[in-house]
């Protein structure tokens, strides 16, 4: 499926990149559309980027729906079990 | 005719910028055409140089030009792909600009008879339509392109639009092949696709595979369906030498 559907959004953070290099991230692009690598015909594919660093740093993922559901779960999990002054 | 030749070269893109581009080439002399082959969103990766190399087999010039070479040279291509994507896609002004210039780059090769075809899948379908609506090419081919017709969701960062505006310019005949399990574009889709190319009286042959969606030439992806690929390769074959 090439569904063109792009979501953009600014971050703050870190991820491992390329060789074991950490990235400064800036960027996290969200999109539904063709895997590279997965095994799947669509995903749900995530680019955690410093575009600064050039088109290879970024960390790239690429999930099935109920992945990507889980994973949503998972990181408001978290972020509600600590005090709010924390993550905010 | 199974020798050839490949190589990474750099042609004039839009607006005279140079551009990589990959050239196939069936090895010897002789009058034949040329094929411009337009990657699919994921990028100009080895899938789509491995199209161009078969193109060269069936006896064709081929070039593929890299439209993400300005957002990301050298880059591997998924890294160039999700560069490109984050930056909003690839103008079609740009688009147009590259494959006039891929076209023009097969026409100046001392084999070339002249004319040129272009293909495209994915997001390359539409480009292709996109490009023989803009420019003069002999055959065209739609792999499974979105926004031919249809409506773009609004709030997309992607540069991208519909053709139907466009479709009454169409300048040469176009071959389209969808697979019905398709959402992007949908078999509806390509029903207003075929009815206005009619209510236009242009020339186009469409086929449509059963029990196969998006990205069926794509032989390294779960989205490959043999019967649909095999019977597409069969359609391209007989639509270029009738070109």
């Amino acid at each position: 499926m090439c569904t063109y559907t792009t979501v953009q959004d600014r971050v703050e953070g870190s991820a491992k990149g390329p060789e074991g290099r950490w990235l400064r991230l800036s960027t996290a692009t969200v999109y539904f559309d063709h895997p590279v690598h997965a095994m799947a015909e669509h995903t749900l594919n995530i680019d955690l980027a410093d575009p600064a660093g050039g088109p290879a740093a970024r960390v790239g993922i690429e999930l099935t729906p109920a992945s990507a559901r889980r994973l949503v779960a998972a990181i408001e999990a978290a972020l509600a079990s600590v005090p709010a002054e924390l993550s905010a | 005719m199974s020798e050839l030749n490949a190589q990474t070269i750099r042609i004039q893109g839009h607006g005279g910028e140079e551009i990589e581009a990959y050239l196939a080439r069936p090895l010897g002399s002789g009058s034949r055409g040329g094929v411009v082959v337009i990657h699919h969103m994921p990028g100009y990766d080895r899938g789509t140089k491995e199209i161009a190399r078969r193109f060269a087999e069936l006896g064709y010039d081929a070039i593929c030009p890299n439209l993400y070479w300005r957002e990301a040279p050298g880059a591997a291509p998924d890294d160039a792909a999700a560069t490109a994507r984050a930056q909003g896609g690839v103008p079609d002004e740009r688009l147009i600009g590259d494959v006039s210039g891929a076209a023009s780059h097969l026409r100046s090769l001392d084999s070339s008879n002249g004319k040129v075809g272009v293909i495209g899948y994915c997001s390359g379908g539409r480009q292709s339509v996109l490009a023989a609506c803009n420019l003069d090419l002999d055959a065209a081919v739609d792999c499974y392109g979105a926004f031919v017709t249809g409506t773009v969701p609004d709030g997309f960062p992607l540069r991208v639009t519909n053709l139907v505006d466009q479709l009454p310019n169409l300048r040469c005949p176009l071959l389209g092949l969808f697979g019905n399990e398709d959402k992007f574009p949908t078999p509806e889709q390509v029903d207003e696709l075929e009815a206005i190319l009619k209510d236009n009286g242009k020339e186009y042959e469409f086929h449509r595979y059963d029990d196969a969606g998006h990205a069926f030439f794509s032989v390294d992806r779960p989205a490959y369906n043999v019967a649909a690929a095999t019977d597409g390769w069969a359609r391209i074959t007989e639509f270029y030498l009738g070109a």
